[in-house]
């Protein structure tokens, strides 16, 4: 290969780098030039050239090593996508990825609610007549089972698959692996959703009573309880980009709640009608809401405006977002997947899937990592195979499918070391350990403000220092005495005024010169002009 | 129809035997670590907390002297050795990793003032109250002798002496040649191969305290006077070369050795002084956080940081261009410290005190010790540019800039504090409200306040 052959490769490979590394960039390039101190612009140059090649590093490893890619699925001429059953795909991909398309079918035991844990390998199914069930799914493995004895209202894994929770018909409850009830979560009364941040530890939940709670789950603590005061509440969900949770309420609004606030954060007018489902993409930009009034409705939650809206042919009480952002939305007994329907207004959609008639769908979940979409329904359970759905490239510290027990402990200890406080859930979860810049003209406002509020405060002290009856020394013999000499008009006085009344009227006395009379006292009158240069205490003999 | 679905192979993933590594799969997608920011910031908050918690500086101690230890050298050429010198004449050579003494040098009939190696370790010079400059050969301890549980201290007598008039208060070996320097009643240059000495410097009739010679550019060298100046001094020109008067006496000087025109002075005022030798007139950098007279100063090799012992029984950290100490060091045991090195390699550094002991510390508090594996050490230098990343949020900084002081220097902290604000808040009122025309009182910032005067 020619030079110049290498050089174009070289060039594209960078390209190519370049394009990829655009993802991977922390916080926004920052121009240097306009700062004029000599260490600080060098400290920010370098700490630029240190992003600029973690994010070169980060996409040179996802371009070699990050080798899987997603699933897809794309039809042939004359066909559509969402024309393919559930069992022509199953017939079309391999032996290992058919067996992930499953139903459990068990009728008569009431409809089902479904999660998946964190790294997507087990799965948690609860039914409204109290069974619940975790298992390892890929394996159709039970790991346990248990019967709750009362209606359950929601499933959620917490941290990992040793524990999850399930609302239920008055208290929400938590279970251990093995389906054993380990506590009664009494301050949890009538929760219809369940929702837990993995990065806080909370465990969040809203009802009936449409109270939003957020539980601790390390050390058992409510750290916040607020009354929506909307009502009930059907719909919650929250967002991973920054741990707000969502709630979608009856009179079509939905609002969203971080425990710091006593009140909603934002509240944004969705539908009209009651809000039935609320899901939020894995970046936290895209909302989608479904209400009563058949409309499903994409919103940008950085601007909250709706970007686009669909309808559905009823309204639909389930919305998911998968982790590469396909849309599921079940309504009656119908699944439709839409793909790439949040940044663009899509016609059709990317599959469908039917259940039988009476089969009604209850509960809906993607499953992390993979091409599944998990659906409860009235019948039991069933998976479905989604090609393109799940992130392929899974990370061993994040979420890790094939965990061992040994690595499952380290990475709880890791997460709870690295526990976030409650306090740091806001809107903006990059301004946490932001110092704020206070612009300067705040500056000048405040340091006026504080000038003033100093003057006032002294002015204060000085009215009331004079508004003082001040009696303390008055009746001091001297002052006493000073005062009675005040109306005594002896000589030196008449000498004073009479000075004072000849220098108003422009004379002035010239020392030696002849004396004004009346100037001197009685007995020194007769005593000689006090020659040139005389000390003033010796003053006093001369005239 | 054209379909792919994500199908992993179990076998592909896991290991096949226990004793297999676990394989690692990454995803360096910024979707999958959510709240990146706020994690970091709770990570450097862990980090901060984790070195208060591993902060353990005492190493060991070195107990040997009958008397208070009032100097210390290291060796330029090996990490082992220490030498100290004690009030009562004795000198002592260690073993720094056993803490053991290696030969005990007797010879001075007076306190031990000064010892130094000479930059290739092979000879020490000593000088004292004695008025005697006395030269050793650096001692070495024979094959496993260290080791030997019945060995008893073997006791050297021998040395050259060279013999003047007047108390030595210090001495220090050149860097180069074979010469040193002695601080007395004056300051003098002496050659290890002659009992005179080749020049002698007098300015004014005061004594010197300390003398240092500077690493880099060693013909020149400081000392400090006890009339309150530092002096420098250059021995290829037979006179001195520069002067400054301060507002109390300096009792010991160090050369920044990476940057070896910045030198910083212990001062009796508490503080230490960072001076460039180009520019007298005002203080780089005033050092506080000492309660009482500062006594030794000693730089550590990367010339970042250096040590200082005071009077109030405390040894505190330094960076090089820090206002406050980063770390302080106290034991109930250890008395006024006279004197603190910093080891060779620059991660340990000894105090001498007047209870007789010389005292190991580590130099970096929390710092792990023993080889680190390649891990430990990715995660050290994680921690460490987390904590620098986040060091102004308040809640890290109130935790960094704790340390544990005794009770009494915390009091003494706090009611020189009150009075320093009384002072500076009098100062600005006289400026403020001088009459109108009278002479206008400038307010002299803290680093050229105690400068008095520059002598050429």
């Amino acid at each position: 290969m020619n030079a110049e052959a290498v050089a174009r490769r070289q060039k594209k490979y960078d390209k190519d780098l370049r394009e990829r590394a655009k993802k991977y960039r922390v916080g926004e390039r920052v121009s240097s030039k306009h700062v004029s101190d000599k260490k600080v612009r060098a400290t920010l140059r370098e700490s630029q050239n240190l992003a600029d090649e973690a994010a070169t590093a980060a996409a040179t490893h996802e371009k070699w090593l990050a080798s899987e890619e997603p699933g897809v699925l794309e039809a042939d001429e004359g066909e559509r996508t969402y024309q393919y059953q559930q069992r022509d795909i199953v017939n079309n991909v391999d032996v290992n990825a058919a067996k992930k398309a499953f139903d459990l079918d068990v009728p008569g035991t009431g409809r089902y609610y479904v999660d998946y844990s964190q790294n997507g390998r087990e799965l948690l199914l609860g039914s409204s007549e109290g069974a619940l069930s975790m298992m390892e799914w890929q394996r159709h493995y039970m790991i346990s089972e248990t019967d709750a004895r009362e209606t359950v209202k929601d499933v959620k894994f917490l941290h990992n698959e040793q524990f999850y929770a399930a609302a239920q018909d008055k208290y929400t409850y938590i279970y251990d692996k093995r389906g054993l009830e380990v506590h009664c979560l009494n301050d949890h009364m009538h929760v219809n959703k369940l929702t837990f941040l993995p990065k806080h530890f909370l465990l969040c939940s809203i009802g009936n009573q449409g109270i939003l709670r957020w539980q601790d789950t390390t050390y058992g603590k409510i750290v916040a309880q607020y009354r929506t005061k909307l009502g009930e509440c059907n719909a919650m969900t929250h967002s991973n980009y920054n741990a707000v949770v969502h709630c979608g309420h009856k009179n079509g609004t939905v609002t969203l709640w971080s425990p710091n606030q006593g009140t909603s954060l934002v509240k944004m007018l969705c539908h009209r009608g009651t809000v039935r489902g609320v899901a939020i993409d894995n970046g936290g930009k895209y909302m989608v809401t479904s209400g009563s009034d058949g409309q499903v409705k994409v919103w940008d939650l950085r601007t909250y405006m709706p970007v686009h809206a669909y309808y559905s042919a009823q309204p639909s009480d389930h919305i998911q977002i998968s982790q590469r952002g396909m849309l599921a939305v079940g309504w009656g007994s119908t699944v439709q997947i839409w793909k790439d329907a949040l940044s663009t207004k899509q016609n059709s959609p990317y599959m469908k899937h039917q259940f039988s008639h009476g089969q009604k769908i209850n509960s809906m979940k993607f499953c992390p990592y993979d091409d599944v979409l998990g659906v409860g329904h009235t019948r039991g359970f069933t998976s479905l195979l989604i090609p393109g759905a799940g992130e392929p490239n899974f990370d061993t510290f994040v979420a890790n499918p094939y965990e061992t027990k040994g690595q499952r402990r380290e990475q709880e200890v890791a997460r709870l070391l690295d526990k976030l406080p409650s306090e740091t859930i806001q809107l903006d979860p990059d301004a946490v350990g932001k110092l704020r810049a206070v612009p300067k003209e705040v500056q000048a406002e405040r340091r006026q403000q504080a000038i003033e509020a100093e003057l006032s405060s002294r002015k204060a002290q000085r009215d009331k220092n004079e508004e003082k009856t001040k009696m303390k020394g008055k009746n001091r013999t001297s002052k006493r005495y000073r005062k009675k000499q005040l109306n005594v008009i002896d000589d030196k006085k008449l000498a004073k005024m009479e000075a004072k009344r000849l220098r108003e009227a422009g004379i002035t006395e010239k020392r030696g010169g002849v004396a004004a009379p009346g100037s001197t006292a009685g007995a020194a009158s007769s005593a000689p002009y006090a020659p040139e240069g005389t000390s003033k205490a010796l003053r006093r003999f001369y005239k | 129809m054209k379909i792919k679905t994500i199908s992993r192979v179990e076998e592909d993933y896991t290991r096949e035997r226990k004793s297999d590594a676990l394989r690692v799969h990454r995803n360096l997608a910024p979707e999958l670590r959510p709240m990146g920011r706020a994690t970091e910031y709770k990570r450097a908050l862990n980090a901060t907390k984790l070195d208060k918690v591993f902060a353990k500086p005492f190493a060991g101690q070195m107990s040997g002297h009958a008397d208070g230890v009032l100097c210390m050298a290291k060796s330029p050429a090996s990490l082992t050795e220490l030498v100290s010198g004690a009030a009562d004449g004795e000198i002592r050579v260690w073993d720094v990793p056993s803490l053991k003494t290696v030969r005990v040098l007797k010879g001075h009939r007076g306190a031990c003032r000064g010892v130094s190696a000479s930059n290739d370790g092979g000879a020490v010079v000593s000088c004292g109250d004695d008025a005697t400059i006395r030269l050793w050969t650096m001692p070495k301890a024979g094959m496993g002798e260290m080791n030997d549980p019945t060995r008893k201290i073997p006791v050297l007598e021998t040395s050259e002496m060279y013999v003047e008039s007047n108390g030595f208060r210090d001495c220090d070996a050149h860097w180069g040649k074979k010469e040193f320097a002695t601080a007395g009643a004056n300051v003098q240059v002496w050659s290890m191969e002659r009992s005179h000495a080749l020049h002698t410097f007098e300015w004014g009739s005061d004594t010197v305290l300390s003398v240092r010679y500077n690493p880099v550019e060693t013909d020149i060298f400081a000392s400090c006077g006890s009339d309150r100046s530092i002096a420098l001094y250059d021995v290829r020109m037979q006179t001195p070369l520069k002067k400054i008067i301060m507002q109390t006496k300096s009792t010991k000087l160090c050369w920044n050795p990476m940057e070896a025109f910045n030198f910083t002075v212990a001062n009796e005022d508490t503080n230490l002084y960072s001076y460039d030798m180009r520019k007298l007139d005002i203080a780089t950098c005033v050092h506080k956080d000492f309660v009482s007279a500062v006594m030794d100063i000693d730089y550590s090799p990367t010339g970042r940081e250096f040590v200082a012992g005071s009077y109030d029984r405390t040894v505190r950290m330094f960076d090089y261009n820090a206002g406050h100490s980063k770390d302080c060091y106290h034991t109930k045991r250890m008395q006024r410290v006279f004197c603190t090195r910093f080891s060779m390699d620059g991660s340990y550094v000894f105090s001498a005190s007047d209870d007789m002991n010389v005292r190991c510390w580590k130099a970096d508090a929390s710092a792990q010790m023993g080889t680190l594996s390649a891990r430990e050490k990715r995660k050290h230098a994680y921690n460490a540019s987390l904590k620098d990343r986040f060091k102004h949020m308040p809640e890290i900084r109130r935790i960094a800039n704790h340390h544990h002081v005794p009770k009494a220097i915390h009091k003494q902290t706090k009611l020189r504090r009150t009075m320093q604000e009384a002072e500076t808040r009098k100062a600005k009122r006289r400026v403020a409200h001088a009459a109108p025309g009278a002479e206008k009182k400038e307010f002299k910032p803290a680093r050229k306040k105690k400068i008095l005067a520059e002598v050429e």
